[in-house]
């Protein structure tokens, strides 16, 4: 399709990325419903004991499954789609591609929904999607590659934006992790360096396809709503160029003391110290950024949810470069203390820069303005609120359970001394919850409001 | 810096490589004399645990299984690794020893890597949490009877456990399925290479006197 067939052809299309916005709160209801259920099981209190497709165990893979590819990849595909031909000036490949690729990843999801709920899980983590399926992720990623990349080669732009860089490199990463994470593991290497293979699958999946789009997202969205440059360009150069170099080179340390020889262990720890270095820069760049325009954290609630998911990227990392020494290992491996690190990572960062930028796109989707600002506030300070208690009683629970292991006390011990926590626990959720519960109905209530006398251009313009 | 070729090739594609080449090829190397043992070879001696399924649940085992031997030994291993794939155990329960946090006393002896160069670890299933304990050290420390017992209740062994209640690995008089057949076999073979240490001996009860 050419410009010249198509004279009307938007710049962006708007309806793909409101379907894709759409289908990610879809998921993520799924996500939050999948932890409340499976969270319910640790006090003994399952609503659906003896059902075998609601197995607590395949409800959990469930909601990690559905949160990396449900939740997490139709929100970037919406920000790419909304920031790519902004930052190019030239629109995707193609919309009718697009709305393939988006039916063809509901698809996906749906698929991996029901495999697992069936009984076909694959025993990748993070790679559970079904055999079946993966073939397909792997064609829809080449699709949404091609389409998305297109007006980034084409783009007569001087000089690619640091945005266009991350997104470029999560192109080229994401099908390679994907294939190598459901692949090689599942059929031609066994044992313990199979398992140094999954363990870089999980640790790639975060670090270069969910960390790259993220950071491109918000080299992309912060700048434009604080309306002033990136504070540094020589330190996006030295945050991409590190987590580019350091990143791919740890997947080891999900797996400090097993059978993986120790100089890959070694070499996993260093390299997760060296990157949680290169991050500071990337920190500092965004609030060099910010400075000057703080009370943007209190006039702009996009801006507040992306700086407060910095600050807990900032954290984590922090926690990051801790944990990953094998002296904290032996405590706290295996304990909560990892599920309350999984949680800040990908709920607490990357989630809550998808609802940043689902605060800002869905009036400018919908060609109508928020239907309760007041509603948005309330979810912003419910998960706010939940997210952090669930990251400290994880952790605090994970010392708990890993003292008692090394002291050999009763493994009955570590159970009952936890369920305190696992309450307090789903509590925080149910924060979380009703915090979304808010913004689904404040997003529906948006879009069925009539439609004003909407002025192309005008949403964008907003502060 | 700016070109589009180095985002995307040195970046993107070299990058990996190399990361893939010092966190996954590497060990591989390292361990490339490891012989990889088909689930045949490894079900060439059947297990007394096994042999006892057989005897105290006959019909359920000839339908399941047919007779006792290499071959069935061999096929009730892989299926009773795909249900603990397919049911998720794998994320509550790890497999493998750590040489640090007492585990050794606990478990038993600190995992080897020659221990899971077997197709029953393709993909390799050493799991990332611990609600309930390792299983890599299981093989006859508990009974069938105790196992199947356990998978029908948690709850009746340990009042504690948080584990689901498998029913549907049991018909509807209350005896092992094929599925509870299998995965008894499976978990009861996780570990049946290394010397026994019976319950009774390594428990932590019997070290620190505390008893729940």
């Amino acid at each position: 399709m050419t410009p010249a067939t198509e004279p009307q052809r938007q710049l962006v299309n708007l309806a793909l990325v409101r379907a894709h916005i759409v289908a990610s709160a879809v998921a993520f209801a799924v996500v939050l419903l999948g932890g409340l259920i499976f969270a319910l099981q640790f006090m003994q209190q399952y609503p659906f004991p003896g059902i075998p497709l609601l197995s607590p165990g395949r409800v959990r893979m469930v909601h990690t499954n559905m949160a990396a590819y449900g939740f997490i990849v139709n929100a970037f595909i919406a920000g790419m789609l909304w920031a790519i031909p902004r930052l190019t000036k030239r629109p995707i490949l193609s919309d009718r591609l697009g709305w393939i690729i988006f039916w063809a990843w509901q698809a996906i999801v749906a698929l991996t929904f029901l495999g697992i709920l069936g009984g076909y899980a694959q025993a990748i983590e993070w790679g559970e999607t079904p055999m079946f399926v993966d073939p397909l992720v792997l064609v829809g990623l080449v699709l949404l590659v091609g389409n998305l990349a297109h007006p980034i080669f084409k783009t007569r732009e001087r000089g690619l934006y640091v945005t266009l860089w991350y997104f470029l490199a999560a192109f080229a990463w994401t099908g390679l992790v994907y294939f190598m994470g459901n692949y090689v593991p599942q059929f031609w290497v066994a044992g313990a360096p199979g398992a140094a293979i999954a363990g870089l699958f999980i640790h790639d999946l975060v670090g270069l396809f969910v960390t790259p789009v993220g950071w491109g997202l918000m080299y992309f969205f912060v700048p434009l709503l604080l309306k002033k440059p990136i504070w540094s360009h020589a330190l996006s150069l030295i945050g991409f160029w590190g987590i580019a170099f350091f990143y791919p080179m740890q997947g080891v340390h999900h797996f400090l003391w097993s059978p993986i020889p120790m100089y890959a262990q070694y070499g996993a720890v260093v390299a997760t110290i060296a990157i949680e270095v290169v991050v500071v820069t990337v920190i500092v760049n965004f609030f060099g950024t910010l400075y000057g325009r703080a009370d943007a954290m209190r006039a702009n609630l996009p801006i507040r949810w992306f700086y407060v998911g910095m600050l807990n990227y900032a954290l984590t990392c922090l926690q990051c470069a801790i944990q990953v020494t094998l002296t904290v290992q032996k405590v706290i491996h295996f304990t909560d203390w990892v599920v309350g690190h999984a949680h800040l990572v990908m709920f607490g960062v990357f989630g809550f820069w998808i609802m940043g930028v689902m605060v800002e796109l869905w009036p400018q989707v919908t060609g109508r303005e928020w239907y309760s600002t007041r509603l948005l506030t309330a979810h912003f300070w419910l998960t706010t609120i939940g997210m952090t208690s669930m990251f400290v009683v994880l952790v605090a629970g994970g010392l708990v359970q890993g003292y008692l292991w090394g002291s050999l006390a009763h493994w009955g011990d570590s159970v009952v001394y936890s369920v305190p926590f696992w309450w307090v626990r789903t509590l925080t959720g149910l924060l979380i919850i009703i915090g979304a519960g808010l913004f689904f109905y404040n997003m529906w209530a948006t879009a069925r409001q009539p439609a004003p006398a909407y002025v192309p251009g005008a949403a964008a313009a907003r502060a | 810096m700016e070109r589009l070729g180095a985002a995307f090739l040195i970046a993107g594609v070299v990058t990996f490589l190399l990361g893939f080449a010092l966190q996954g090829a590497l060990p591989m190397i390292t361990y490339r004399k490891l012989p990889l043992k088909t689930v045949a070879e490894i079900a060439q001696e059947v297990p007394r645990e096994f042999r006892q399924l057989a005897e105290d649940y006959p019909q359920e085992f000839q339908a399941a299984f047919g007779e006792v031997n290499s071959a069935s030994f061999a096929q009730a291993l892989a299926r009773g690794r795909s249900i603990y794939i397919a049911e998720g155990c794998w994320h509550c329960h790890s497999q493998y020893v750590r040489p640090v946090s007492s585990e050794d006393l606990r478990f038993g002896p600190v995992s080897t890597a020659a221990e899971y160069s077997n197709e029953l670890n393709l993909p390799p299933l050493f799991g990332t949490r611990r609600v309930g304990p390792d299983l890599i050290r299981q093989a006859g420390k508990h009974s069938n009877d105790w196992h199947i017992a356990h998978f029908y209740e948690p709850r009746d062994i340990a009042p504690y456990s948080v584990m689901p209640a498998y029913r549907w690995f049991f018909d509807d008089r209350g005896r092992p399925n094929r599925d509870g057949l299998a995965i008894t076999a499976y978990v009861q073979w996780l570990g049946s290479w290394v010397e026994q240490i019976p319950e009774t001996i390594y428990n932590a009860d019997a070290l620190t006197g505390a008893g729940r």
